[in-house]
């Protein structure tokens, strides 16, 4: 008692700090995790008795079925944005200076504008009557308009334009942490382009290419207002699940599980980033 | 590699990312109704835009929404910051977890748990609940922020004020504060930005009393093409852009 009072100052910030963030960050995902396990219920949302209904009910055909879907297009934008992204990075990283701080600053504009926004562009260029589909028609590359718009492939393409940033970052700063000495030293000791680059640069690029699949996948999943202006009805994400579950059928424990999959999925991530981190620092490089 | 090889492909890149930006633009001042087909310079989206009362109203309310959130997230934020960097307290690997937790969780999941929370402690879906929501997804940012700027300050500074009498809160206010300043900036105008491009959080802890805009748009470009919408995003991206610019500038300035 005596040094809070010797410190009211201290003791005020820590009590706000603390304050905020048991309140707005501990508690609501405690109450998610809680969610998860509990009944539904029409009225309070949630009731007693604990069970794992919830969690059995995502293994249920139809919605593994948009689970394992929503993770392939998923998959599909980590892997293009990585194809993307990696050559990016490298080359990006070899800039000379005040151009690349430019070439920075102009990748991370999207990045600050709305994103919802430039969904709708893409809308713009992918439609039936669009303009790509005028351009190639105009060039007489195509007959007829390509179906662009709600497919699968509009999907992926969106979350790439969204997310590809995302890769990018990550990827950069391992490239600009490489020393030009290393790949010398691979080159002088007989290794060749394609070994050094399986052998030096891929293992020194590898916690680039995690955080970087980290950033992308996650957000892969959620971002329900991708498919709902660029997929139609049948290509949904778990995001959209989630906000149809909690909004609109009102079946917290479902949404609620299915989140924790997407938190646990972060976790594993997380994991092996850390590992793979760990592991260049004990090769003492 | 030859030089030109990594040059052309850097440049295909951004000109894919800016694109369907430059296209968004340039059909904000469209005059045709189709919105795919070109007929000839006009304002008429901005004017419709701006007679839209529902649409300015969200604006407005946007606006104040962003302002708020940034304020506050930026007190607590630096808040934060300098207790994380002074203080030494139990469960501190804890805060920086929390922070962390923020920062990297799927946002439709910080989402959903506010949702959670709002509904069960009855807190109605409004302004109040948007304030909570976008100060927590603004906060480590500003806490980044301040810290990089902690990070490299001479430690005998505050030692000193101490000595000379001052109390913690003196200190803080004569001592720390100007030396964070510039941080200070640039964590709001990223908090402001933040916030006011947010749509998957706001998406649930908004309420039918306090429309904003992300919503308005969502609710817009749901079905079919409106033309307003690229007015308005063409709008958002000089505004979001002038506050990169501003908080980049005060970043470099305040390093020399």
């Amino acid at each position: 008692m005596r040094s809070l009072m010797q410190q009211p100052f201290r003791t005020a910030v820590l009590v706000l700090v603390w304050g905020w963030l048991l309140f707005l960050v501990l508690a609501p995902n405690l109450l998610v995790v809680g969610a998860s396990v509990a009944t539904r219920d029409p009225v309070s949302f949630i009731s007693l008795p604990l069970n794992l209904d919830a969690y059995r009910q995502l293994f249920d055909p139809l919605y593994l079925e948009v689970f394992l879907h929503s993770l392939y297009m998923a998959a599909m934008t980590t892997l293009v944005c990585l194809l993307i992204g990696y050559p990016f990075a490298w080359a990006l990283s070899r800039v000379p200076g005040r151009r690349q701080l430019l070439l920075i600053f102009l990748l991370i504009v999207p990045f600050w504008t709305n994103s919802l926004v430039r969904t709708y562009a893409l809308k713009l260029l992918l439609a039936t009557n669009g303009l790509l589909n005028s351009a190639l028609l105009g060039l007489g590359w195509i007959d007829e308009p390509l179906k662009m718009l709600y497919t699968e492939g509009a999907v992926v393409i969106g979350l790439v334009y969204l997310l590809l940033p995302f890769m990018i970052l990550p990827l950069y700063s391992v490239f600009d942490d490489l020393r030009q000495e290393l790949l010398l030293a691979s080159h002088d000791l007989g290794a060749g382009r394609v070994a050094t680059f399986f052998h030096v640069i891929v293992p020194l690029t590898l916690p680039g290419v995690l955080a970087g699949v980290m950033l992308v996948l996650l957000p892969a999943m959620g971002l329900f207002f991708v498919p709902d202006i660029l997929g139609g009805s049948r290509n949904l994400l778990v995001g959209n699940v989630i906000k149809n579950q909690f909004l609109d059928a009102r079946n917290w424990p479902f949404g609620a599980a299915a989140s924790i999959v997407l938190t646990i999925t972060m976790a594993f991530l997380m994991f092996a980033h850390k590992l793979s981190k760990q592991r260049i620092g004990e090769d003492g490089v | 590699m030859s030089r030109w090889l990594p040059r052309a492909y850097l440049t295909l890149v951004y000109l894919l990312l800016y694109v369907p930006i430059g296209i968004l633009v340039l059909f904000s001042f469209n005059d045709s109704r189709s919105g795919y087909t070109w007929g000839g310079l006009s304002l008429r989206w901005y004017q419709s835009l701006f007679n839209n009362n529902a649409m300015v109203e969200a604006m407005w309310n946007s606006l104040w929404l962003a302002l708020s959130a940034a304020t506050v997230s930026t007190v607590i934020g630096a808040l934060t910051a300098l207790a994380l960097h002074r203080y030494r307290f139990r469960g501190k690997k804890m805060l920086n977890g929390m922070l962390f937790v923020v920062m990297m969780s799927p946002e439709i999941v910080l989402a959903i748990s506010l949702l959670a929370l709002f509904l069960l402690v009855g807190i109605q879906l409004g302004y109040v609940s948007l304030l909570l929501a976008h100060v927590t997804f603004c906060l480590p940012f500003v806490v980044i922020t301040v810290m990089a700027r902690l990070s490299g300050f001479d430690e005998r500074l505050p030692e000193a004020a101490r000595d000379l009498g001052a109390s913690d809160f003196t200190m803080t206010r004569t001592v720390l504060i100007p030396v964070i300043m510039p941080a200070l900036l640039a964590g709001w105008l990223l908090g402001f930005t933040l916030s006011l491009d947010d749509v998957v959080v706001s998406t649930f802890v908004s309420g039918p009393s306090y429309e904003i805009l992300p919503l308005r748009i969502y609710s817009m470009v749901r079905v079919g093409l409106k033309p307003e919408v690229n007015a308005l995003g063409t709008l958002l991206l000089v505004f979001s852009l002038v506050m990169l610019m501003l908080s980049q500038w005060i970043l470099s300035r305040s390093k020399r």
